[in-house]
């Protein structure tokens, strides 16, 4: 019985095809590579277990980063929450607390995000839209009030403010007694991706990197457990790229901070333990659980072979997942629930480290508290429910599954080496390569989707014509006049010359190279605001402008 | 009727929102489509579209946003572009827009309110309907 894949395909296969044609000419991944019929043992014919899989908490950490994955602890379930203003929020994370959430997710709005404050002329129409709106170490205070700041880790969605939102939680854990070297979380941080995708840019990159590797130096002496950097592929996706670009335009980026921090004296294993990863999770379900093993492989790889890592925990791909934002539909919003239990079920399958699950109403507005709780009783019913977190990466060894992670693996570093070509993430910017492969993707799908060569359940299939909107998530609308009045009475109260003297020296230090951090840190306990140092880092350094690509 | 020059749109991005996939998807689209786009980019104030729209002498302004502010500052480009006289342009909306709003949207002069899973052929077509023909 040595019958080959290829044999059966010539033989059985090809007469039942003659017979009964296949549902489609052609079947294809997110990046258009073709998917067999079937995969058997010739797909693994060069394959090396203990090279291209190991275990668990061992290089290359294609199985997970942990020795015990989810039999020593779950994935931290991690709903992004944040609207209106800090009471509102605060009271929206002790609620997700109390329904057994394990850990905080900030997401702020667009002026905090951008560094204006609720009161400037920017900010108007936006304050609390799409997150909560934090000006001053009062606004934290208040976000963070009642919530034990040494057990509870916090991850913010903040880039090109990330270190002044760093320097107000340090303050506010200060206020708290809170030991810093027990503070754990993440900032996002990751500014390139800003300029490719996701749009809350502010300076030019070279000023905006010197805050990154600020923040690298900083951390390592005062803040060991937080994660410095998130680096993102999560934006780019939801901007239309595919599983391997998603991979390979992080990676690229990732290796533009490392760089950055060597160059400023900096060795890798001092702060490669404390770079994070984000990831989306779209509908292909095999395809995403390849491609979160594939992550860890690649960044393995590159930090022992490019950089000479000597430290595990430096070689690692920890990372936090959220479900897809781009795949959920206005059109019979429920169906959003099956869609996010699904990508929720292959991420924990691919070993996400947290998981951030999208509510059925989000394609719609903000999501409501009834949305989130089903949100993340769906993470929890995985969980205790679905047996999948009871043994270790339990796809492994599946043929399409190898065949798969080898795949995307392969794929990601053709691009990987088409960005190096070009000089790296940054060039590739400037350029706009990464902005017009990602426009490129997107393009294709939106017109498969119009072919009906992808089928989207409910949008151009299985169309009903009744449209019903679910009740949604409102933000009141004289917020901002009421953020602008706290602002005002904050200035009044607070010691001005103290304010103007510090902004002074963070003025000092943006034309030198003295470490921001501390001089945030000073600026913020002086109740100095956001919008007030950005105003000075603008002065200093100037804005980015857009890379045009359309 | 057959317009003897190609239309003329101006696809912008209002507020502070990023997410700019489907405003490029939808230039890209009527550019195939055999009409001349200009894209503005991300953080286009009122001020800047009303005068994009007036220098590029487009018959059309579509406006994309997905960040909740669009009853704060679609009313905004409206009053921008009356100011500076541009009141003969076919004005459409894309983004995250809840259908509670969508009658306020279109009382302000927006004909097409187009969201999430629009096929791009529908805004096509609208378009083509509705621009309004220029000498």
């Amino acid at each position: 019985m040595s019958k080959s894949t290829q044999e059966w395909l010539e033989t059985t296969w090809g007469k039942a095809t003659a017979r009964f044609p296949q549902r489609r000419p052609k079947f294809e991944s997110s990046s258009g590579a073709d998917v067999d019929p079937l995969y058997g043992p010739e797909a693994l014919a060069e394959w090396n277990y203990h090279e291209k899989l190991g275990f668990p908490g061992e290089f290359p950490f294609t199985r997970g980063v942990q020795p015990t994955m989810y039999r020593g602890r779950l994935w931290t379930m991690r709903q992004y929450a944040g609207f209106a203003d800090a009471e509102e929020s605060n009271r929206r994370y002790k609620f997700l607390l109390e329904q057994g959430q394990t850990g905080l997710s900030v997401a702020f709005d667009l002026p905090t995000q951008i560094g204006y404050d609720s009161d400037s002329p920017e900010a108007e129409g936006e304050v609390g839209k799409v997150g909560v709106a934090i000006s001053s170490l009062e606004d934290m205070e208040t976000l963070t009030n009642g919530i034990p700041m040494e057990k509870i880790t916090t991850s913010m969605t903040i880039n090109a403010t990330g270190p002044i939102l760093l320097a107000l939680y340090v303050a506010a854990a200060k206020k708290q007694g809170a030991d810093l070297s027990k503070i754990g979380g993440t900032i996002q941080n990751d500014i390139l991706k800003e300029y490719i995708a996701r749009g809350t840019y502010i300076y030019p990159p070279r000023p905006s990197l010197r805050l990154i590797t600020d923040t690298f130096a900083w951390c390592k002496d005062n803040l060991p457990e937080w994660n410095t950097i998130s680096i993102s592929g999560y934006h780019m996706r939801e901007a239309g790229c595919t599983a391997a670009q998603e991979l390979a335009f992080t990676f690229a980026d990732a290796i533009e901070y490392v760089d950055a921090a060597l160059k400023v004296g900096m060795q890798f294993d001092e702060f490669g333990g404390r770079l994070a990863f984000f990831w989306a999770c779209h509908s292909n379900f095999l395809e995403e659980v390849a491609k979160f093993r594939a992550s860890r492989r690649i960044w393995a790889k590159i930090a022992k072979e490019r950089y000479q890592s000597k430290d595990p925990r430096a070689q690692m791909v920890r990372f936090h997942t959220q479900t897809g934002g781009a795949t959920l539909t206005a059109q019979q919003p429920l169906n959003n629930l099956v869609r996010t239990t699904l990508q929720a079920m292959s991420a924990v399958l691919g070993g996400t480290q947290s998981l951030h699950t999208n509510s059925y109403d989000e394609a719609l507005a903000l999501p409501t508290e009834e949305s989130v709780e089903l949100a993340l009783r769906t993470q929890q019913i995985i969980a205790f429910e679905s047996g999948v977190a009871d043994t270790i990466d339990p796809l492994a060894g599946s043929y399409y599954i190898e065949a798969l992670t080898d795949r995307v693996e392969a794929e990601a570093w053709a691009y990987l080496s088409r960005i190096e070509d070009i000089g790296g993430a940054l060039i590739g910017i400037e350029q706009g390569f990464q902005q017009r492969e990602i426009q490129e993707s997107a393009y294709r799908l939106q017109k498969m989707t119009e072919t009906k060569d992808r089928i989207v359940v409910g949008v151009n299939d299985f169309v009903t014509d009744s449209m019903v909107e679910p009740d949604l998530m409102r933000v009141d609308p004289t917020l901002g006049k009421r953020r602008a009045q706290q602002l005002a009475a904050l200035r009044k109260r607070r010691d001005n010359a103290n304010v103007e003297r510090i902004l002074g020296r963070i003025r000092e230090a943006a034309r030198g190279d003295e470490n921001t951090m501390p001089l945030f840190i000073e600026a913020v306990e002086a109740y100095t605001t956001v919008g007030e140092i950005c105003t000075v880092l603008r002065e200093e350094w100037g804005e980015y402008q857009e890379v045009m690509t359309i | 009727m057959t317009q003897e020059r190609p239309i003329r749109v101006l696809i912008a991005k209002p507020g502070l929102d990023g997410h700019d996939r489907g405003a490029k998807v939808v230039a890209r689209a009527l550019r195939d489509a055999g009409m001349e786009v200009i894209y503005t980019g991300i953080r286009q104030t009122p001020q800047m579209i009303a005068e994009a729209a007036l220098q590029e002498d487009v018959q059309v302004v579509g406006l994309s946003i997905l960040s909740g502010a669009h009853l704060e500052l679609f009313p905004r480009v409206v009053e921008e572009l009356r100011s500076r006289g541009v009141d003969d342009v076919l004005l459409f909306a894309g983004g995250i827009i809840p259908q509670d709003d969508i009658p306020a949207v279109n009382k302000i002069g927006f004909k097409g309110v187009f969201g999430p899973g629009t096929d791009t052929n529908d805004i096509i077509a609208f378009v083509r309907e509705h621009a309004p023909v220029r000498a």
